[in-house]
């Protein structure tokens, strides 16, 4: 019973793990399938934690803390897409730029949160969570971030697939100039995918502050944005795949804290670095097939768009 | 005019009329005044050099460029088309010289964006098979474009335009990528759907083809209407002259004596580098001093990879390709350049030239050695004056040494590059559609400076898709035809059919007993 219950942790650890790195991850896939490059995952992804976290500690509401966190993310975005979209600026140097500013108006606007504990998600919708039996405990741990992260697999990929706006979308990650020359409007939808984007990494910064950990730290998204952007490479830009590379990346995550529980003795530091080295030596592995990676990538990827007159 | 229930104009009413159409860019006049007519079933043809203006004014027509004065009447009304769904909402329809599609997608997910993402492309597919029949353009709606060969390709954006059942369709130069037997059956098409009653704008500059197809013609110069026509009562000097402005020289062919074997390539077989790229099978050919070997085929059939492994951006094995007695195929641009090889790249910005460079530091790109390059330091002196020389030799229409390659017209810049190669005096040129998109009067002159450079004693290879380009100035031609080459035959032995006839993939000995 108690190993059971021991699996039944590491795979709702595992879940949990991935589910903001999935989140982040999917809203990144569809800007960068419209030919968005959004290198400010991680700024997006502090702002919707730190705005999460502030407006549940002030309203008391997770719900209304979830929505700020959408809307932060949203903002952030909007910002991007002005800079690069409306006034084509470089969509790299901006992503960075966006990362680098998230970081630090996330840690001026939750400075007087910082160190605040607060009960998990989880915690606030099942109030009688500490005191159920240790295998239902697990399961409720569930929260609906989690299901909402896997049910976007589904959803997002169907849209890509199925849809006439996905596969409008994707014409237009793949040449701009000539979706524009079909009649589609380039601008509106690459708008549309990247504020799609900031509100999924506004989502999994809340993820983060309000369920995974529930606290405010400051840069508490501990590079996460980068890993959810290197998951889209991993995953050939794919919905099906990136949930793959997550629960992967989840589970590695999760390992370094279970190693012990198997008796395995490592320094801690050195287990802490294992999802980065996986991240690198996994976007090692997928650029050896340079062939497949060429026809997976949207072919407008980071090419600005700018309609003639 | 979906909500005039007017009733039908006489047959003669034009569809279509343009009236004073103008557009500017920055200082560039694309178009003035321009006055144009099409009636109902009637193939017009829009005729003009390049940067005469055709394209700046069908993009107008269908919606892509916002005109600053002038207007557009549609039967008989005014209308201002804002965008090409605008323009589809009328009832026009293009096809592109540089198809619109995307290459990741399907037919039908490409048709269904065309046709403005409405239907699902799974509900399209019936109707595209049914149509594809009716017109007799085979195409399998869930292929992927980019396994389609260009020509397939163009059947998938005309059957786009003709779902929506155009009363005008437009074409920019489609036969400039197809056989001379595909260009036949679109012409079919063509004469049926004008038979049935829709309108054909064609651009294009092949005269002969013009003549043959179309039943009126507007020749635009300048940006301005130099004239209208009836292309079946004029001869094809007149026509060239109304473009041109002035009387063409016709090229002088020299007297040929083929020389010493001075390139060799034996078995060259090469994976391709790029996923949709072509795999080169065994490829074999000689060249005489003195000669020009033409390299017919159509686009996608291994050009591409054979042009990178001759001029060693690609290495194969050292004996495949031998220049003279040296082995060359192991060597990469540089040597082999030093060794005696030019090479007029395909691509002009991009592989000939670097857009953002002057005139000067291109010309001194591929002429890294004395006197423009001396002790490892650049002599700018030295190299402004061999821009100079080029500029003057070549009759380049530029700003001056100091002006960037982006800012001169492509047939400009396509003078210079082909000086430079010419002037560093090569022993072997290898010269890639050396006057693709280059109006009538650089094509004449660039065709000559080959000539003349073989008749020096040079030998060349011109890969060209225009057949009548490699009849006029080749000795002998071999098709490329799915990564092989057929044997090379001269070319008093052959007929443009029976090349056409190879360029689909039939054997060379088929051909000469065609021909």
């Amino acid at each position: 019973m108690a190993e059971a219950v021991l699996i039944l942790s590491i795979v709702v650890a595992t879940l949990r793990a991935a589910t903001p790195l999935l989140l982040a991850g999917l809203g990144e896939l569809v800007a960068e399938r419209s030919g968005v490059l959004n290198l400010g995952v991680e700024g997006m992804m502090l702002m919707g934690a730190a705005a999460g976290f502030a407006v549940r500690a002030l309203s008391g509401s997770a719900a209304l803390g979830l929505l700020a966190a959408i809307l932060a993310g949203i903002a952030m975005a909007a910002l991007f897409a002005l800079l690069t979209l409306r006034l084509l600026a470089n969509q790299v140097a901006t992503g960075l730029a966006l990362t680098i500013f998230g970081i630090g108006l996330s840690a001026l606007t939750g400075l007087p949160w910082a160190g605040v504990p607060a009960p998990g998600l989880a915690a606030t919708i099942w109030p009688g969570l500490a005191h159920a039996p240790p295998a239902l405990q697990q399961v409720l741990l569930l929260d609906p971030l989690v299901w909402i992260a896997f049910a976007g697999v589904f959803a997002v990929d169907w849209f890509l697939r199925r849809s006439r706006a996905g596969l409008a979308l994707r014409a237009v990650g793949e040449s701009a100039e000539v979706a524009h020359a079909l009649g589609t409007s380039v601008l509106r939808i690459r708008l549309a995918a990247v504020l799609f984007g900031g509100a999924m990494a506004g989502l999994a910064g809340a993820d983060l502050s309000l369920a995974y950990t529930p606290m405010w730290a400051e840069n508490m998204t501990a590079g996460r944005g980068w890993i959810a952007l290197a998951l889209v490479v991993f995953a050939t830009w794919k919905p099906w795949r990136l949930a793959a590379g997550a629960l992967l990346f989840g589970f590695v995550t999760i390992a370094q804290f279970q190693a012990e529980a198997f008796g395995l003795s490592l320094s801690p530091d050195l287990l802490s670095t294992l999802p980065y080295l996986a991240t690198i030596v996994v976007l090692v592995l997928i650029s050896r097939d340079a062939t497949r990676l060429r026809l997976a990538a949207p072919a407008a990827l980071g090419k600005p768009f700018r309609p003639t007159d | 005019m979906p909500d005039s229930p007017t009733p039908p104009p006489q047959a003669a009413a034009p569809l279509l009329t343009v009236r004073g159409l103008s557009k500017r860019f920055g200082a560039v006049v694309a178009n003035a005044d321009v006055e144009l007519s099409v009636i109902r079933g009637e193939i017009h043809a829009l005729l003009g050099e390049n940067g005469a203006g055709k394209s700046t004014l069908v993009r107008m027509i269908y919606g892509l460029v916002t005109p600053d004065a002038g207007r557009i009447e549609w039967e008989g009304h005014a209308v201002s088309i804002a965008d090409p769904n605008a323009a589809r909402a009328l009832g026009i329809g293009m096809v592109f010289q540089h198809f619109s599609q995307f290459e990741t997608l399907t037919v039908a997910e490409n048709i269904a964006l065309g046709l403005g993402g409405r239907d699902l492309p799974d509900a399209l597919a019936p109707r595209i098979r049914e149509t594809a029949r009716r017109y007799g353009l085979a195409v399998d709606p869930n292929r992927h474009v980019f396994h389609l060969s260009v020509g397939e390709r163009q059947r998938v954006e005309i059957l786009r335009c003709l779902m929506q059942a155009p009363k005008l369709l437009i074409l920019d130069e489609p036969t400039s990528v197809l056989t001379p037997q595909e260009a036949q059956s679109l012409f079919a098409v063509l004469r049926r759907l004008a038979e049935e009653g829709c309108a054909i704008l064609y651009i294009g500059h092949k005269l002969e083809e013009i003549r043959t197809l179309c039943h009126s013609a507007t020749v635009l110069r300048a940006g301005r209407v130099a004239g209208t026509c009836d292309p079946r009562r004029v001869s094809p000097r007149e026509l060239a002259t109304m473009m041109v402005g002035n009387e063409l020289a016709e090229p002088r062919r020299r007297t040929h004596q083929p020389g010493q074997v001075i390139l060799t390539v034996s078995d060259l077989t090469l994976e391709p580098g790029d996923p949709h790229g072509i795999p080169l099978q065994k490829i074999r050919f000689e060249l005489r001093a003195g000669e020009i070997l033409g390299i017919a085929g159509v686009a996608g059939n291994g050009q591409k990879e054979l042009l990178a492994a001759l001029s060693g951006e690609r290495l194969s094995k050292p004996s495949a390709i031998r220049l003279g007695a040296e082995a060359i195929g192991g060597l990469g641009p540089v040597a082999r350049r030093r060794a005696g090889l030019g090479f007029i790249p395909e691509e002009r910005l991009g592989r000939g030239a670097v857009a953002e460079l002057s005139l000067a530091e291109n010309g001194m790109l591929t002429r890294l050695a004395s006197p423009v390059v001396a002790g490892g330091l650049v002599r700018r002196g030295a190299a402004r004056a061999l821009a100079r020389r080029l500029i003057e030799r070549f009759k380049v229409r530029a700003a001056g040494v100091g002006a960037p390659a982006a800012s001169l017209s492509g047939g400009n810049m396509q003078k210079f590059i082909v000086g430079r190669e010419l002037d560093a005096r090569p022993l072997v040129l290898l010269a890639a559609h050396p006057t693709w998109g280059v109006d009538v009067g650089a094509t004449v002159a660039i065709r000559q400076a080959l000539l003349d450079l073989a008749a020096a004693g040079a030998g060349i290879v011109v890969v060209s898709e225009d057949l009548a380009e490699l009849f006029e100035i080749a000795d002998r031609i071999a098709v490329l035809s799915s990564g092989r080459l057929g044997e090379a035959v001269p070319v008093s032995q052959l007929t443009l059919e029976a090349v056409g006839l190879q360029m689909t993939g039939h054997g060379a000995a088929e051909c000469l007993d065609a021909a």
